[in-house]
């Protein structure tokens, strides 16, 4: 019960064995990515504010930054500003922030293709014909998807799983869903580790999968593995039966991971972010 | 596919964020009556299956490799209550780890991926069951429609969530034409590995499999003459009030209808927009080329005089009645006693 993030430790540990073996593997690009978000071993401020605080500044900032109309550029610019200065505050590295921000490409794919399939006032650039309309979508789009990816990058990096899932009960999200995050994070490992031998057993005896006809086999160790899975479910059920656990609230977390700093610091990004744009509707207003 | 943040306006991403909620406050109250006391660490580890799953490539052609949505398939496997709670805490634990999914579209992520292909993953795969034979095995094709449509129910929201809060102003018709024709497309392909992922487990496991409950064989036992007769079957609590679907299918009626008649107004009103354009700008020419879809759908209002949101909600109401007639149809050729299990079955789902 005690060691939440042993079974993430695992699954990076398995990461780094053979990682050009494990980068299109079944979970191996993803399981290393959250033994990076638990353990990057630095203490800056961010990393020491309270979960909860990091969580709420970091709904309440996407919130402006959706709110905020596409074509207010200098807003955009200023929020960009902001979170530059909370990325050097955690003193990660840029390569790391950039490789973690891939997730939003396939939705870049979108944006790319507003300008061409949008209706209205057409202008040409490059010589191509698209919607102004569409451009600015586009931008918008753009903008806003990234600052969100790299807001939640930055929490997702500084911030300890077990600490992400007592902030969730702090904030009185229903227990249930907690605990349910809690397990899946906890045997999340042990699942992929499962799906990884079945891969190493497919792998050993020769099968690759070239064509839509070998789904079958695919389909069937997702099968295998649901099996497994659920029969593990079970087990793990019983050993809480059987160490007097039951239908209570289980211990998520004895103590923060760090000393905490004053959970107020995490207000100040989101209420720039509010003065920015409140400062932005002032001036639309007297213009 | 992930909606990321700033893709919907504020207002959207908060209304969907509310009714994932409520779905989710819903589901917990209700799953624990699919997995007894065992809820927590089973959901658990199915929110680790279904996160695992979506990591199982497979090449659909040209370089590209597809991978499972598994709303149905959970749904099929574990009971619908029970999928929206493990397929909710995949999106949960996505966006706060993963940054795959903006915070503010966390909602909408939900509504579209986790509630919408449960949904009707679950309610078509039901409905399908009752007319197929009654046999573990009828699951697989029955899941298969069910993953097939689900998919694209959610390409279907998707557009309409995006024409009350999108950020650009893309014909709709054509956004809808071009969104389900891809999802047809993927749908088949999440049907395929849905249908083969469920036939593995019902050739192995069929009593895990939640869609098959009560439609296993009857236990039969030898006597001691010698005859064969049938185990006694243990009345279960939840056996004694068959609720039946009655329920969510409203709900789901509700839902169809209200997507039919938002998505054809917003159809219809978009040519009218384009049309302001370009009869002001003077380029009346060019809108020809990407407003297909949408002078389709003004086409179709301008016959007969109806407006098209209501033509919409006719024609949802006419197939809605035209599957009610059918389920009824086979129900009555089942005769009453085969009805009772399927009451039976209903209960233990519902």
């Amino acid at each position: 019960m005690g060691g939440l993030h042993t079974p993430v430790l695992d699954a990076a540990r398995t990461a780094t064995r053979t990682p050009a073996a494990r980068a299109s593997a079944v979970g191996g690009p993803r399981a290393a990515e959250l033994s990076a978000a638990g353990t990057s071993g630095r203490t800056t401020l961010v990393h020491r504010l309270p979960a909860e605080a990091k969580l709420l500044a970091h709904l309440a900032f996407v919130l402006v930054v959706v709110a905020t109309p596409g074509i207010w550029y200098w807003a955009f610019a200023a929020y960009a500003a902001l979170l530059g200065a909370t990325a050097v505050a955690t003193r990660l590295r840029p390569g790391f922030l950039l490789r973690r921000m891939g997730v939003e490409l396939p939705f870049l794919g979108f944006a790319l293709l507003m300008p061409f399939i949008s209706a209205g006032e057409r202008t040409t650039v490059l010589g191509l014909s698209v919607s102004v309309h569409g451009l600015v979508a586009a931008w918008t789009l753009l903008a806003k998807a990234t600052l969100g990816v790299l807001a939640s990058v930055l929490l997702a990096a500084t911030t300890e799983v077990r600490d992400l899932l007592a902030a969730l009960r702090v904030l009185h999200a229903p227990d249930r869903m907690v605990q349910i995050a809690a397990f899946m994070v906890r045997y999340l490992g042990v699942v992929q580790g499962e799906a990884h031998r079945m891969r190493v057993a497919r792998d050993s005896r020769a099968f690759e999968a070239r064509h839509l006809g070998h789904v079958r086999v695919v389909a069937q160790s997702a099968g295998a593995l649901f099996v497994r899975t659920y029969e593990r479910g079970e087990r793990v059920h019983l050993a809480m039966l059987a160490r007097g656990g039951g239908d209570g609230p289980l211990p998520l977390t004895t103590a923060p991971s760090t000393a905490a700093a004053p959970a107020g610091v995490a207000a100040v990004l989101p209420l720039a972010a509010l003065a920015v744009l409140l400062a932005g509707l002032l001036l639309g207003r007297m213009s | 596919m992930h909606v990321p943040d700033g893709f919907l306006d504020a207002p959207t991403s908060i209304a969907t964020g509310v009714v994932a909620a409520g779905a989710i406050g819903l589901a917990v109250r209700r799953a624990s009556a699919e997995l007894n006391e065992r809820t927590i660490p089973l959901a658990g580890l199915t929110s680790a299956f279904v996160f695992a799953t979506q990591m199982l490539n497979f090449p659909v052609g040209v370089g590209t490799s597809g991978h499972l949505m598994g709303g149905t398939l959970a749904a099929v496997l574990v009971g619908p209550w029970t999928a929206v709670l493990c397929m909710s805490v995949v999106f949960i634990v996505q966006a706060l780890l993963f940054a795959d999914g903006g915070l503010t579209a966390l909602g909408t992520n939900i509504t579209l991926m986790g509630l919408t292909t449960v949904l009707v993953g679950w309610l078509v795969t039901r409905g399908l069951l009752r007319v197929l034979p009654r046999r573990p095995q009828s699951v697989v094709p029955a899941a298969v429609v069910g993953a097939i449509l689900s998919v694209v129910a959610a390409s279907l929201l998707f557009v309409a969530l995006y024409a009350v809060g999108g950020t650009a102003d893309i014909p709709l018709g054509a956004l809808a034409a071009s969104m389900v024709g891809w999802h047809t497309l993927i749908g088949i392909g999440e049907g395929v590995i849905t249908g083969l992922t469920v036939g593995a487990v019902v050739a192995v496991r069929p009593d895990l499999v939640h869609a098959a409950r009560g439609l296993m064989p009857r236990l039969q036992l030898r006597d001691a003459a010698g005859n064969l007769v049938d185990a006694p079957v243990e009345e279960t609590p939840a056996a004694a009030k068959p609720r039946g679907l009655r329920g969510p299918v409203i709900a789901s009626c509700v839902v169809i209808a209200l997507i039919a008649g938002v998505v054809s107004f917003f159809a219809s009103s978009s040519p009218d927009g384009l049309e302001h354009v370009s009869a002001q700008e003077g380029f009346a020419d060019t809108a020809k080329d990407h407003a297909l879809g949408g002078w389709a759908f003004a086409d179709y209002g301008e016959v007969g005089g109806i407006p098209v949101g209501i033509a919409g909600l006719l024609g949802v109401v006419a197939v809605l009645v035209l599957g009610w007639l059918v389920l009824r149809l086979a129900r009555v050729a089942r005769g009453r006693a085969e009805d009772r299990t399927a009451d039976h079955a209903d209960a233990l789902a519902g």
